[in-house]
């Protein structure tokens, strides 16, 4: 048995599902570290990323078009975005529980819309999933080109937008100013930064990221929508962004980290390993937890985060 | 020099309310151009107020604004600051974590495109530094940065948005005299090119020096307007506080008993693990109070936080009353019969969504007086409050009002009617009069002189050498986590003092 | 142009504490309506099924109680915890913890005196609950590990235990599926009321409805726990042991929604399977903001909760609205109940330039 985990065929085939499994979570948890780096913890993340899932299929379902059922899980995203949005940052309501109260939203509205479409059939409708698309040259490269090369379009815009996060926190001047909305948003308003503004930004974009990570899981990991199809990636993505240190790279680490561990998970079920399926499938969360103990310490935590921004709080 | 033709800013009949207080009523000021325009009043009087709503900062519910000629509506800062109006307010707007550069040039449209353009910028502030003399180095994190460095940095971030009325609120209040000396060399550089400048200050001897003209406010009115060369410090603290001058402190002789605090070799570290206090050695007798002057900044919070429990030091000894102090432990100061007087009453001291009553009993709620198997004794705990409220005189809708609907002054009633109540030993009040009115100080000022005669040794920690001077039998410094000097209060100039607050070892 | 800004507002009165989250509840009903009509049912006729389904029969009316049962001690374990300001949002693992442990006991425990049996059970399912939840308090004090996503995570973990126990020890030999055997007789629940589930764990959630509220009100503990919660840093300093503070709290929080796992294994399920809970937990959060964190509050809540959930299964069966729209519902009043908390601080004033 030892022999057919340490060949070629498997690590490969490894390789190329910790890209796979990655995905969704690289998605949300560059959407989370917006709107954490603007100061808000935005939990309706699990819930957003339902409500991509669910759309998403449904339009692809409705349209034939996988693609509009991306656009549509972006849309949606935005919206539950928009809708944190006004609930934590134009309201100053507490972060935590405007987005518990929105993954439960989310959540309940998603089962609502697809057994009303749906109803409940004995066999669940699918869709034509994407299609694997292999990039010419590089996936001829020798061992790992099949693996790294060959995946979902998604998929390489997840590694597209990792880059791009890093440069526009980084590198541009919007990202300073959600940089410094997220450390002292006094210091951005008197320097004229609509905290409000960039706030609500950040939270919408990052919802896009959500959706999408979440209609990923329909479209393309699977072709079907089950109930549990997120099965709390979005947590995963919360603690992966403390794990990278709001960094979006960092994060990107986290993420194929668990993305490693998922898809080990499924490969050593099938190669016949007798340890329990649920062991397995218990192994990547409290992996996590483990690796949040390690960097809890140092973590530099956005110092605005979890605080609403009210100019007239006190008098004279 | 000033223009007296027209007001580059006139602010007419503002009122501003907030939910039961009047912080400005019917207030007119005027600046022109080319002054140092100081804006005089005790804690509480308005002015920081007046100018967030010059800053657009807080909106004004009634009045006019004008500036450079123009109605001016301003909604936010971003309009103030199109209009050349920039504030730096008392807690510095900036953050620790970025860079000095990041700190100049976030919200600005340096750059090509959406991409920051360091570089140049670099450049930029290199050149602004070198033409007023304010040399820092562009890359270095804010948080290494000293206070007078950091202020700095607000007036660079000023100046690199062509400010040219410029706001600031008690901008001496973190700094050693001598670089106070150093922002009013800058203040007269900048008014010399054109510039107006509004200083908010309650103190006295330095709007006398740097200011060209002077307003009073009083209870968020304006009583006075005078040119600073025609009038005097007595006469400003007249018109400040409407009446004759300030607190006659009576003070007896009284002889110092055995020590209740002695502090030997004490290291500690601070929040970025570097060393705040280096072999501090210190001693409070019975029926004497220690003042500890210094900047703020130099390792006074840190000491306070050792002697309450809040922060474990590295190294050295702590004896209350001859017996070891355990260190970092709360628990630990209460039962040593310490009473304090944290310096941020409202984050450290109070639980301000709770009740009065519930903050009163905070530190004794689990001994037998208050409750028994667990439970609360309820009727006990509220004769003690009520008895608490009326002795010191807490102004409040009662026992069980919220404590956050209480003025700052009755506050810090309560917070000196819990620690006093148990008529500790020894006393560690810190900061104990800050951003309080002339009566609530002169209350807490007699409070301590009465505790001091009852016997408790009281160390008073303060920025304010009026208040060291008037309350002290000691004076001692702290300086970068040492202690510079110490003079009896008799002997000591304030001179003296405030070399050793700058460090110079006399 | 017209603006709005939130300021602060004069505190409202006594009676404003009743009437909000009674008028959060109005408006949630009245916004339910969008729902309804999206589903194409029709208006008054859903209103009608939705409440005589919950409350029309007396079969009906105790099944709410049934429902509510669990709801009550989720959300009293929720809200307790949210006073000390820790943020359990693994109320379900913990409720998984409990059930998980009366399966186990309640098919074991033939050998002891069937009086004891019960007793054993209550209690071991509580301390189950509490231990799952003191894991993610020790890392949060000990090792400043956020507590929302540690508490989410162990929600996972023990999802997946009791998933490798049902399709391992714990399955009952011979069935494929992930069942556990049944529980003994003793190890049930009494039914108190006949023709009806109306069961002793209804009992057992309004007790500890009273025994939350003592604590809270008349402790010293519970004293401590809102202390803490309104401010650590105070609260430690005036000398009070955080650490511990929150260390019991999530114990009895945890315990808390042990019970209401204990609770639907004896009392409803007779034995262990996958879906024994249908997100009470998360619900629990729901109640408990609705509830404004006081155990009447939850109390109220909950009942509101579970004439909700319990009239959609028959608004469903005569309308044709999916019963998922008692999540939709829950999510809507938490929205709202929050919004109206706001008011009771803050209003807005209208500007116009």
């Amino acid at each position: 048995m030892i022999g057919e985990i340490i060949n070629i065929a498997f690590i490969s085939g490894l390789i190329g599902a910790t890209m796979r499994m990655a995905t969704p979570i690289i998605f949300a948890t560059l959407g989370e570290i917006l709107a954490e780096r603007a100061g808000v913890l935005n939990l309706g993340i699990e819930g957003i990323m339902l409500m991509g899932a669910m759309t998403g299929f449904l339009f692809t379902f409705s349209s034939g078009s996988i693609w509009l059922g991306v656009f549509a899980a972006a849309c949606v995203g935005m919206l539950l975005g928009l809708l944190m949005a006004l609930l934590s940052v134009h309201l100053g309501l507490s972060q935590h529980v405007s987005g518990l109260g929105i993954t439960l939203f989310a959540t309940g509205l998603a089962m609502f819309i697809y057994r009303l479409h749906f109803g409940s059939p004995t066999v669940p409708p699918i869709i034509e999933p994407f299609k694997q698309v292999a990039l010419p040259l590089l996936s001829k490269i020798p061992l790992i080109g099949s693996a790294l090369f060959k995946q979902y379009s998604l998929t390489y815009i997840a590694w597209l937008l990792v880059p791009a996060m890093s440069i526009l926190l980084y590198k541009t001047k919007i990202g300073l100013k959600i940089r410094t909305v997220g450390e002292n948003p006094v210091v951005a308003d008197t320097v004229g930064v609509n905290v409000t503004l960039t706030r609500t930004l950040c939270l919408v974009a990052g919802g896009a990221f959500m959706g999408i990570g979440g209609a990923f899981l329909t479209l393309a990991h699977q072709n079907m929508f089950l109930i549990d199809v997120i099965g709390g990636r979005g947590w995963v993505a919360i603690a992966m962004v403390i794990f990278g240190n709001w960094d979006p790279v960092k994060g990107t680490i986290g993420a194929l980290i668990f993305g490693f561990l998922d898809g080990l998970q499924l490969r050593l079920q099938s190669v016949g390993l007798v340890i329990p399926f649920h062991v397995f499938l218990m192994v990547p969360y409290l992996l996590t937890i483990v690796a949040l103990i390690g960097v809890s310490r140092r973590a530099t935590v956005p110092a605005s985060l979890l605080k609403p921004y009210r100019r007239e709080e006190k008098g004279g | 020099m000033a223009n007296k033709d027209q007001p580059i800013v006139r602010m007419s009949s503002i009122t501003k309310r907030f939910l039961d207080i009047t912080a400005n009523k019917n207030v007119s000021f005027d600046l022109y151009s080319g002054e140092i325009c100081a804006l005089l009043g005790e804690n509480g009087a308005g002015k920081t107020t007046l100018m967030n709503i010059l800053f657009g900062y807080y909106t004004r519910d009634e009045g006019a604004i004008f500036i450079k000629g123009e109605k001016a509506d301003l909604s936010a800062p971003k309009d103030a600051i199109s209009r050349g109006v920039g504030m730096i307010h008392q807690h510095f707007a900036l953050v620790p974590s970025q860079t000095v550069l990041e700190n100049i040039i976030v919200g600005m449209d340096c750059g090509k495109g959406i991409f920051l353009d360091l570089k140049s910028a670099r450049q930029e502030v290199l050149a602004l530094q070198k033409r007023f003399g304010l040399e820092i180095d562009p890359a270095a994190k804010v948080w290494t940065l000293s206070m007078g460095e950091q202020q700095k940095v607000e007036i660079l971030k000023a100046l690199y948005r062509d400010v040219d009325i410029l706001i600031m609120d008690e901008p001496t209040a973190v700094l050693a005299p001598a670089e106070t000396a150093d922002l009013f060399h800058t203040l007269r550089s900048l008014v010399g090119e054109g510039r107006s400048i509004v200083l908010i200050s309650h103190k006295l001897n330095e709007v006398m020096e740097i200011s060209d003209r002077i307003v009073v406010l009083r209870n968020g009115q304006v009583v006075a307007e005078r040119k600073t060369a025609e009038t005097s410090t007595r006469e400003l603290a007249n018109l400040m506080v409407g009446r004759e001058l300030l607190e006659n402190i009576e003070k007896n002789e009284l002889p110092a008993g055995e020590p209740v605090l002695e502090i030997k070799g004490l290291n500690a570290l601070n929040d970025k693990n570097l060393p705040v206090l280096k072999n501090l050695d210190l001693i409070v007798r019975q029926n004497e109070i220690v003042g500890m002057a210094g900047i703020s900044g130099n390792g006074q919070r840190e000491l306070s936080e050792v002697l309450f429990g809040m922060r474990s030091p590295a190294d050295g000894c702590i004896e209350i009353s001859g017996k070891p102090l355990k260190s970092g432990s709360p628990t630990a100061a209460i039962k040593a019969d310490m009473g304090r007087i944290p310096e941020d009453r409202i984050d450290t001291g109070l639980l301000m969504d709770l009740s009065v009553e519930e903050n009163l009993i905070l530190e004794t709620h689990s001994s037998a007086d208050f409750q028994k198997y667990g439970l609360l004794k309820s009727q006990r705990i509220q004769r003690f409050s009520e008895e608490l409220i009326e002795k010191y005189r807490i102004m409040t809708a009662g026992r069980d009002a919220v404590t956050k609907s209480l003025s700052g002054g009755n506050l810090q009633k309560v917070m000196l009617a819990r620690e006093l109540a148990r008529k500790p030993a020894l006393i560690i009040a810190s900061q104990p009069t800050r951003g309080l009115d002339v009566g609530a100080m002169a209350y807490i000022h007699q409070r301590l002189l009465q505790e001091r005669e009852r016997g408790a040794g009281i160390l008073l920690i303060s920025e304010d050498l009026d208040e060291i001077f008037a309350l002290s039998d000691r004076i001692i410094v702290i300086f970068e986590g040492q202690i510079m000097g110490q003079a009896s209060v008799a002997t000591a100039s304030r001179e003296q003092i405030g070399l050793w607050m700058s460090g110079v070892k006399a | 142009m017209i603006r709005f800004r939130i300021v602060k507002r004069q505190p409202l009165s006594g009676w404003a504490k009743v009437a909000i989250p009674i008028g959060a509840i109005v408006v949630t009903l009245m916004l339910s309506a969008i729902p309804i009509l999206f589903a194409g049912g029709h208006l008054w006729k859903s209103y009608f099924y939705l409440f005589y389904g919950a409350l029309g029969t007396r079969y009906n009316l105790l099944e709410t109680f049934v429902k509510a049962s669990p709801l009550v001690l989720t959300g009293l374990a929720v809200a307790f915890a949210f006073r000390a300001k820790f943020w359990n949002i693994g109320a379900e693992g913990q409720l998984l913890a409990g059930a998980l442990t009366a399966t186990v006991l309640g098919v074991h425990l033939s050998a002891i005196p069937p009086a004891l049996v019960l007793p054993t059970i209550i209690i071991a399912g509580f301390l189950a609950g509490g231990i799952w939840a003191s894991i993610p308090a020790l890392l949060k004090t000990k090792l400043k590990v956020d507590d929302v996503v540690s508490t989410l995570l162990l929600n996972y973990v023990m999802i997946h235990i009791m998933g490798a126990l049902l399709f391992g020890p714990l399955q009952q030999p011979g069935s494929s599926w992930p069942r556990s055997s049944a529980i003994i007789e003793a190890a049930c629940y009494p039914i108190l009321l006949i023709r009806s589930r109306f069961h002793l764990g209804i009992l057992i959630s309004f007790l500890a409805v009273w025994i939350i509220w003592f604590i809270n009100k008349k402790t010293i503990f519970g004293y401590q726990s809102k202390a803490v919660g309104i401010n650590i840093r105070a609260a430690h300093f005036g000398g009070i042991n955080t650490t511990s503070v929150i260390l019991w709290t999530a114990l009895i929080s945890g315990g808390l929604a042990g019970l209401a796992g204990v609770g639907e294994l004896c009392a409803l399920q007779y034995r262990l399977i996958m879906d024994i809970s249908p997100g009470y937990g998360y619900s629990g959060i729901v109640i408990a903001m609705l509830g404004n964190l006081h155990p009447v509050g939850v109390l109220f809540s909950s009942l509101f909760f579970s004439v909700i959930i319990v009239g959609a299964q028959t608004m469903s069966r005569m309308t044709g609205v999916p019963t998922y729209i008692a999540e939709v519902i829950q999510g809507m009043a938490l929205m709202v109940m929050l919004i109206f908390l706001l008011f009771t601080e803050y209003k807005i004033r209208v500007m116009r330039r």
